[in-house]
């Protein structure tokens, strides 16, 4: 307690000294540090914090003080430096120089940021870390597929607006079980079309780097597609940010589209969807009525061979397996529960992101026509659903600076998966 | 519905707990302090017949203010859902205990702020926050949050065991003129319900102070199209 009183005012006299130095001092950003500090308890995280009110140093945090795992990026204006460098000294606290001189680097972003501007020319060009829209996305996958002998595209159908419904192929060889991803089937659901993109590009990245994928790909044939409600999608960039369902117009009512994830021959009609055109969770006019949907029902039927179907939403920090439309538990149940608490575990372990795990109906809500209801009934055992980040606080509209770190730990839970799965022939 | 012990992670435990969440920051939160749920420790139901009817949860919970400050509140609730004959619908009643919930007072931020949009001339406004990336600027972060707060006195009153809300985000707000020592806001939020995956529109007048916390002077439903009947727990 003496030791935070004493720091406490040795911070108070440093602090007016900076701000003295701060009122004579011109305003660029030449010299300017960005530091990484590793706080490594709560003592310090709250140091911290005090720092950040510390409203005359200027200082801008890119990643605020939360938690002694995560890293603290902060701006400091040149004439705090000394101020900051010497409370962290008499702290004790952890921090390296991330960027030298922001001034130097703001020219060096100008430009980069021409070249951002322009279409990326490779997938090593391609910005991760924002949000991109469906020709982006798509020009992003014939990229792919152009740099990796080892990724095709399928057009596996036509939207509604006909817009081509592509998946990509990633294969070693022929004849080959499958595992099925697919990202933004509820069109607002961006974070999950973002991690799409970053999936495709980690399995490119790890063949042949990470033993546990390269087994994996020797074995299985894995299908992703990204953008799952094409329609839905550019309709959230064009028109209605919030917009979930397909774009199909509904004969006799006003109200346009159907919701992709009630449609499927799964207790179709039942509780937990509705008949009502004007609401989210309309279910069709019959199942698999949504171009949409029919074209994974026939790839899926056609392929004959796919032993595990992944489909991810966000948002709630869930991953949830089969039932949805009903309460009797999955044939699989204990299977899929332990499998679920591993996966989450390995998720979790990343960045402290907690998930919540079950079955759709006890977890989340009853939901009848779902997509992994439907699949798990034909057969393919390894059905889960994924709900990303977060859980309410930016729910559907997740800073894009959370894309990355959402999927790098989705992307662990993934592999538990589709390792259980190589490990687990059925 | 479940009753007995519940599973703290499944969405009986779960809705309760936001209900309760709406509660606590009706009365505790501010620009700068906004709760939201953390985990859900432990969970009861059971069906309350003596009194109002309906049925009552009682849960232990954590929650997180990520207002500004992180931390990390212990808090424990009953929830009652009543039970009417009627079809309209009764609000929850929550009665709600959470540690070092007493020892939160008025930070100098929330000063600075209520001075600076208090002073004369002051005439905010802003649209989409955050944006449709997820952006927010730090000086719109106290607005923002002051949202939530307001809509909060909406979340709870429209609560149900069938519903789980959240706000999804504010279309706009406007400053207000007022001859009160308050901030005055007119806003336009977006409420996402899980439940129903519905997005509610609201309007809202909603007065702050660093003393008097936030208040909802008014509140007016939008519907999203003309031939809709109300919001999702009017059905």
């Amino acid at each position: 307690m003496l030791i935070a009183t004493l720091c406490k005012k040795m911070t108070r006299l440093l602090f007016l000294g900076a701000l003295f130095v701060a009122v004579f001092a011109k305003r660029t950003f030449k010299r300017d540090q960005v530091l990484r500090i590793n706080a490594k308890d709560d003592a310090q995280i709250s140091l911290l914090k005090e720092l950040s009110e510390q409203a005359h140093l200027g200082l801008d945090f890119w990643m605020e003080p939360v938690h002694e795992s995560l890293p603290v990026d902060v701006h400091v204006p040149f004439h705090s430096l000394q101020a900051v460098r010497a409370f962290l000294a008499y702290n004790q606290i952890q921090y390296q120089v991330m960027i030298m001189d922001v001034q130097g680097l703001l020219e060096n972003e100008e430009r980069e940021m021409l070249k951002y501007n322009a279409f990326p020319r490779s997938t090593d060009d391609f910005v991760y870390s924002t949000y991109h829209d469906l020709k982006s996305i798509y020009s992003f996958m014939d990229m792919l597929v152009a740099e990796n002998s080892m990724v095709s595209k399928i057009v596996i159908g036509k939207s509604y607006e006909s817009r081509p419904l592509n998946v990509l192929k990633f294969s070693t060889g022929a004849n080959r079980p499958g595992i099925w991803i697919d990202t933004g089937i509820h069109s607002r659901e961006w974070v999950t079309q973002a991690s799409g993109i970053w999936f495709a590009k980690k399995i490119v990245t790890d063949y042949r780097r990470d033993p546990v994928l390269t087994d994996i790909l020797n074995k299985y044939d894995i299908f992703l597609e990204i953008v799952t409600n094409p329609d839905g999608f550019a309709y959230t960039h064009s028109s209605d940010r919030m917009w979930r369902k397909t774009r199909k117009p509904n004969p006799g009512s006003s109200c346009v589209g159907v919701d992709p994830n009630r449609n499927w021959d799964a207790g179709f009609g039942g509780a937990g969807s509705s008949s009502n055109p004007c609401t989210e969770t309309y279910r069709g006019p019959s199942a698999h009525s949504e171009p949409e949907v029919k074209a994974i029902v026939d790839f899926v039927k056609s392929h004959g061979n796919l032993k595990a179907f992944v489909s991810i939403h966000s948002y709630s920090q869930m991953l949830l397996y089969p039932y949805g439309y009903k309460s009797t538990p999955a044939k699989d149940q204990a299977e899929l529960y332990q499998l679920a608490r591993k996966a989450v575990t390995k998720l979790w372990s990343l960045y402290n992101t907690y998930y919540r795990y079950g079955s759709i109906i006890t977890t989340i809500y009853q939901a009848s026509g779902g997509t992994i209801d439907w699949t798990y009934d034909q057969g393919i055992k390894y059905s889960y659903t994924f709900e990303l980040r977060d859980t309410g606080r930016y729910g559907f509209i997740l800073p894009a600076n959370q894309i990355v770190p959402t999927a790098e730990e989705t992307w662990l839970a993934l592999m538990a998966i589709m390792e259980h799965t190589k490990n687990n022939p059925y | 519905m479940a009753t007995g012990d519940l599973v703290p992670t499944h969405f009986p435990a779960r809705r309760a707990a936001q209900v309760a969440l709406h509660h606590l920051n009706t009365h505790h939160g501010s620009p700068f302090r906004v709760f939201g749920l953390q985990r859900v420790h432990t969970a009861t139901a059971e069906d309350q017949v003596v009194g109002t009817a309906g049925r009552k949860y009682s849960l232990d919970f954590s929650v997180t203010d990520y207002g500004s400050s992180g931390s990390v509140l212990r808090c424990s609730a009953e929830v009652l859902f009543p039970r009417t004959e009627t079809h309209t619908h009764t609000p929850p009643e929550v009665h709600l205990r959470c540690e070092d919930l007493t020892h939160i007072s008025s930070s100098p931020e929330e000063l600075a702020f209520y001075q600076k949009h208090t002073a004369p001339h002051s005439a905010i406004s802003a649209h989409d926050l955050p944006d449709s990336q997820g952006n927010i600027s730090q000086d719109m972060q106290p607005f923002w949050h002051l949202a939530r707060v307001a809509a909060s006195f909406i979340m709870l009153r429209e609560s149900s065991e069938n519903t789980e809300y959240n706000m999804a985000q504010v279309a706009n707000l406007t400053q207000q003129e007022t001859s009160e020592k308050q901030l005055m806001l007119k806003y336009h939020v977006l409420l996402h319900d899980i439940v129903s995956q519905e997005i509610i529109h609201w309007k809202l007048l909603c007065s702050w102070s660093p003393e008097g916390g936030v208040s909802v002077r008014e509140t007016e439903w939008l519907p999203k199209c003309p031939h809709d009947t109300g919001p999702p727990t009017a059905h």
